[in-house]
């Protein structure tokens, strides 16, 4: 389903969408509470920005010595070229030490694989920790927003959800009551699984270590207790050094969600005695991305969720419009480059207002990769044909002023004689809104009759 | 071919063929305000509390009036085993699932943004501040930086195999976004600040 069609669906709800908006819109506010704090915050957003553009530049050597300095601290490395390559080689892990139930924390990598189905296909039992990602598994959902996963369920849903699957009393939607069931729950997990996955915030070139961030402690609790700790990142998120951290960790949680920073921000460096610990590093399209000029730039991205939660197209369509792992702006000029033909709709589901390219922490130029994708889709053809034969007619009007004039007058008067004509469902701008009253003559005619220099011209 | 070689090839094909400089990053977090005032205010709005004290007496007599001390409580600190015991850095850690306290200590502070830093030689065990009910660490107030690039400054080359920041108890605000304390970690985090 196109994003306009899952956006009206949507929309129905009227007061549900006003609150989703309002929701989101809040934890923009709290993202600029914080940012407006630090003076410097600025010159920060124009350093991380240029910490990416270097990590970009040089890629290739910072993966080697991420790899060589990693394998040193005892860590084993994989390499996978697609997400295909990425579950298999997370299976095998499983396999090699028997084991058939895995604790997971937050990893936007492995919604974009698919690797809970594919695991689930062998067998094997996932449990997703985070809170919010709980929630929408119970549910059989997709995280709706890659920082607040079940951002679009409202705490009766989670009640019901929760009296289904957890036995919690039925109608008692308490947030508090509610997490503490989840802690529960999930605290038997973290006991009993030996194998830990979590994604990856960072990863040091010049040390080999991870970083991991979490506000709940999901992802320690997972690793600290097993025997395997498997970190699943894609090869972006490499940083140079330790010290750069400090300019990331700054704008991370601020522009995600306003506070200074997250709770728990864990540096991985070496497994624990006796036990293992292993990184698969993930293609999945990302040098390809690397490759395209006008899009590498979306390779920068820390995935703090800034630019969805201040898009007046996101927080009025909602993550699951999106129908791809990361929704919202940043989502938008990722998918296409993945599948070019089954998100062809997505670069239009933005009004380019440029927002989120204002709140990015590393400075993408979010909204002009919009248009720049827009552009790439019509030339290679995937977009509605209906579309391209209304903009060649478009053109065919705007390019000739015998044409334009004539067009004016016919839509003036359909509107002031046969607006049926114009307000029916088979005009989308009728859709929500009336056709504005129409103007007694163009501004061409208006000038005409009152422009100086055809005054002067009846003057003379 | 391999896949870390095709990766590697692609990744240097189509990367950027002019090499972006490295930012300077020297001239970041030189605002100068009051690092224990703004450390103290930090803690207090994300959720955590702080007592200043000046020796470990007070720390002992603090726990014995405010915790529930017939349960078990852990350390690392040998001045604390009056009320906390330390025999337990080699256990299986899935053994302090039923831990009520853990105190520690943290290397330093950090004043923007009240993150404690805590490496697995003063931790005795990596999950030993996850999993309690509660956690209480312990800081000198001299060993509170600035902003994250003191932090980084003085992490320098440090030797771990694990390190975290802890900034605050453990949270969620994934329903509704509705703040609750203690989603799996601990439920509440005091900080002892030393003289």
């Amino acid at each position: 389903m196109q994003h306009s069609e899952a956006a009206a669906i949507f929309n129905q709800d009227e007061k549900r969408v006003d609150w989703h908006d309002e929701t989101l819109w809040f934890v923009r506010e709290k993202r600029d509470k914080a940012a407006f704090q630090i003076p410097e915050w600025e010159v920060l957003r124009e350093t991380a920005s240029q910490i990416k553009n270097n990590v970009l530049s040089n890629i290739n050597d910072y993966l080697i010595e991420f790899e060589a300095n990693a394998l040193k601290n005892g860590i084993i490395v994989h390499w996978a070229a697609d997400g295909a390559e990425h579950n298999k080689i997370v299976h095998s892990i499983m396999e090699k030490h028997g084991v058939k139930q895995m604790v997971k924390s937050k990893s936007m990598l492995t919604e974009e694989c698919h690797l809970n189905e594919y695991l689930t296909e062998k067998g094997i039992d996932v449990i997703d920790s985070d809170l919010g990602e709980r929630i929408v598994q119970l549910r059989k959902e997709a995280p709706s927003h890659i920082v607040l996963p079940a951002i679009h369920l409202k705490k009766q849903d989670v009640s019901e959800t929760f009296h289904e699957f957890l036995g919690t009393e039925k109608g008692n939607d308490d947030p508090q009551y509610l997490t503490e069931a989840a802690r529960l729950h999930l605290r038997d997990t973290f006991l009993t699984r030996k194998v830990a996955l979590t994604g990856v915030n960072f990863a040091i070139a010049e040390t080999g270590e991870i970083v991991v961030c979490t506000n709940e402690g999901n992802a320690d609790m997972g690793v600290h207790l097993a025997d395997v700790h498997i970190a699943c990142m894609g090869f972006e998120k490499i940083i140079p050094q330790r010290k750069h951290l400090g300019v990331f960790l700054r704008l991370l949680a601020r522009s995600a969600t306003g506070q200074p920073i997250t709770t728990f921000s864990s540096h991985f460096k070496k497994p624990r005695d006796g036990k293992e610990m292993h990184i698969v590093i993930v293609d999945n399209g990302r040098t390809t991305q690397l490759g395209r000029a006008d899009f590498r730039n979306s390779l920068k991205c820390i995935r703090c969720g800034a630019c969805m939660n201040t898009c007046p197209v996101y927080r009025r369509s909602g993550g699951h419009s999106y129908h791809t792992a990361v929704a919202g702006p940043i989502g938008s000029i990722l998918a296409p480059n993945l599948d070019m033909s089954k998100n062809a709709d997505l670069p239009f589901a933005s009004t380019l207002c440029g927002s989120c390219t204002n709140v990015c922490p590393v400075k993408i130029d979010i909204h002009d990769q919009l248009y720049k994708w827009r552009q790439v889709l019509v030339k290679a053809g995937y977009t509605p044909t209906v579309k391209t034969i209304a903009m060649q007619g478009m053109a065919a009007v705007l390019a000739n002023p015998t044409v334009f004039e004539l067009a004016g007058k016919a839509g003036r008067f359909v509107i002031k004689n046969a607006p049926f004509m114009v307000n029916n469902s088979l005009n989308a701008w009728s859709k929500q809104r009336e056709m504005p009253a129409p103007p007694e003559e163009s501004f061409r005619e208006w000038y005409k009759k009152n422009g100086k220099e055809f005054k002067e011209k009846n003057n003379e | 071919m391999s896949s870390r070689a095709s990766i590697l090839e692609k990744v240097k094909q189509n990367q950027p063929s002019a090499l972006s400089e490295l930012p300077n990053l020297t001239f970041l977090g030189l605002d100068t305000f009051d690092v224990l005032e703004k450390y103290k205010t930090v803690l207090k709005s994300i959720g955590g509390d702080f007592v200043e004290v000046s020796n470990y007496d007070s720390i002992i007599e603090f726990v014995k009036k405010n915790y529930a001390t017939e349960k078990r409580i852990i350390t690392t600190i040998p001045e604390l085993m009056e009320i906390a015991t330390l025999d337990w850095f080699n256990a299986d850690p899935h053994s302090l699932e039923d831990v009520e306290l853990t105190l520690v200590k943290a290397h330093f502070g950090v004043a923007e943004n009240s993150a404690l830093w805590v490496t697995d030689d003063i931790l005795g065990q990596r999950v030993s501040t996850f999993i309690p009910q509660y956690l209480v660490i312990i800081i000198n107030k001299k060993d509170i930086v600035a902003t994250m690039h003191q932090a980084y400054e003085r992490i320098g080359n440090q030797e771990y195999g694990f390190g975290t920041f802890i900034a605050g108890p453990s949270k969620t605000a994934d329903i509704e976004q509705s703040l609750v304390l203690g989603a799996h970690g601990a439920r509440g985090l005091t900080v002892f600040l030393m003289d």
